[in-house]
């Protein structure tokens, strides 16, 4: 219950007072509610819980994890050698 | 999908485990909290590439398991009112009350949708104003904000035919009801990705100084689980407890702001029943008295609830990380997925369905 997915920010707009926004799951669209995300926009990536946006997602912080695990495995391929 | 694909990579998740491996020299219990991380800790087989030391031990984090039988009941009597329109998450529909499902409700007449959204639920009211559209609230702190926003949205909209009803709770004071247990076992939480997105993990230093646990934030990707299991075993291994974060692409450290605002306009906290368990003191959400209009509870009046439990499941000690799932006689026999005896073989999220649907048996995780 607790799943949420990335998705980008492809439209913003309006609904009776709400900020609204298209969200892009990879090729499946859905609207979301983005009030708690006021910095994000049309192009960010924010994570989707039950039609309401939780968190805009870092892509630094996601790049930065990913290169830490390519590098443990050059630190392990070391010690093994 | 851009940002999932990528905490998949086979060669990576190689990575990560050859350093768990490495790393690993002494026996240690860790809890997933999150339902959602227990059936992906399943269906990625992950804890069948952990060195034997590691055991992971499933923790509440299911919402539909720990809806207490009195707010099932509830439901199931509310939703067979004739001129109500009852939403539910698909997950709540096959979890049994003392008497039937709200698939059985629904058999008999009664008009019961599935909605993805609590917003979606707000919609239907608008649509069906000669009707009553209650939506089950339940859901932890993720699903909070969401349902807080479709209250004020029924507000804003002058609906006076929607309503909630609200099972919602928090998981700091589940891990303190885990840890102050005497039959714990928990050595090192992974914490719950999601719900740290809305709350930040501010709250949790407190709860690893006074148990003398590490916790770590942790993502549902391989990557993000193995990660976590990774920096709460070196926090274990060198005999220290501080809140470390493996999830760091979605939670910082004060969770999202203007999200608790939300929550905290529409909820306030209560203690609450979580099935199986008991009572937690302070442990829930309930509607501010403000928002009575909105309370199901409050508009329908559905009298005295007598519950009945089954007396087999045993439930309750597999949401505190006591028994595995296949310890229960009747896993898998008298209670299987079409036919639970308990919710956590209902849920998506709940420890028994994930040992039924990828067939983890006594044998693989003794």
């Amino acid at each position: 219950m607790c799943l949420a997915v990335p998705g980008k920010i492809i439209e913003t707009y309006d609904s009776a007072g709400m900020r609204m926004g298209k969200i892009d799951f990879g090729g499946v669209f859905r609207e979301t509610c983005l009030e708690a995300v006021p910095e994000a926009n049309i192009g960010s990536y924010v994570i989707v819980h039950a039609g309401f946006a939780l968190s805009v997602l870092s892509e630094t912080e996601a790049l930065e994890s990913l290169e830490a695990f390519r590098e443990l495995g050059e630190i392990e391929a070391g010690l093994s050698s | 999908m851009k940002y999932l694909e990528e905490f998949r990579d086979a060669a990576l998740v190689k990575n990560v485990v050859d350093e768990i491996h490495r790393i690993v020299t002494r026996p240690w219990v860790l809890m997933e909290i999150c339902g959602g991380q227990t059936h992906s800790i399943m269906q990625n087989g992950i804890d069948q590439l952990l060195p034997p030391q590691i055991e992971l031990v499933h923790g509440p984090g299911c919402p539909v398991c720990v809806t207490s039988l009195e707010l099932v009941d509830k439901a199931l009597a509310i939703a067979a009112q004739p001129n109500v329109l009852f939403c539910s998450f698909g997950d709540m529909l096959r979890v049994p009350g003392s008497n039937g499902d709200l698939f059985s409700v629904r058999a008999r007449g009664g008009q019961i949708r599935v909605v993805y959204s609590p917003l979606d639920a707000v919609k239907l009211a608008q649509a069906n104003p000669d009707k009553q559209v209650v939506f089950f609230a339940i859901g932890f702190e993720t699903t909070a904000p969401a349902n807080a926003m479709a209250v004020l949205q029924a507000k804003a909209l002058n609906l006076t035919n929607f309503s909630i009803l609200v099972s919602q709770v928090t998981v700091p004071p589940a891990m303190e009801a885990i840890l102050s247990s005497p039959t714990n076992r928990v050595q090192g939480f992974l914490a719950a990705g999601h719900v740290c997105s809305v709350m930040g993990y501010w709250q949790y230093p407190e709860i690893a100084e006074r148990y003398k646990v590490p916790i770590t934030v942790t993502g549902f990707e391989p990557l993000d689980l193995l990660n976590g299991i990774l920096m709460n075993v070196r926090q274990l291994e060198a005999g220290s407890h501080e809140v470390d974060n493996a999830y760091s692409r979605v939670v910082n450290r004060e969770g999202n702001i203007p999200a608790q605002r939300i929550l905290k306009q529409v909820f306030q906290i209560c203690d609450r029943n979580w099935r199986g368990i008991g009572l937690i003191p302070q442990s829930g959400l309930c509607l501010r008295p403000e928002y009575d209009d909105f309370n199901a509870e409050v508009r329908f009046n559905v009298g005295e609830i007598q519950t009945r439990e089954s007396e087999i499941c045993i439930a309750g000690q597999v949401l505190q990380g006591i028994k595995k799932p296949t310890q229960c006689p009747a896993f898998g026999t008298l209670c299987t997925p079409e036919n639970p005896l308990g919710a956590t073989m209902v849920s998506s999220e709940g420890a028994c369905a994930a040992y039924f649907r990828y067939a983890r048996t006594e044998s693989v995780n003794a």
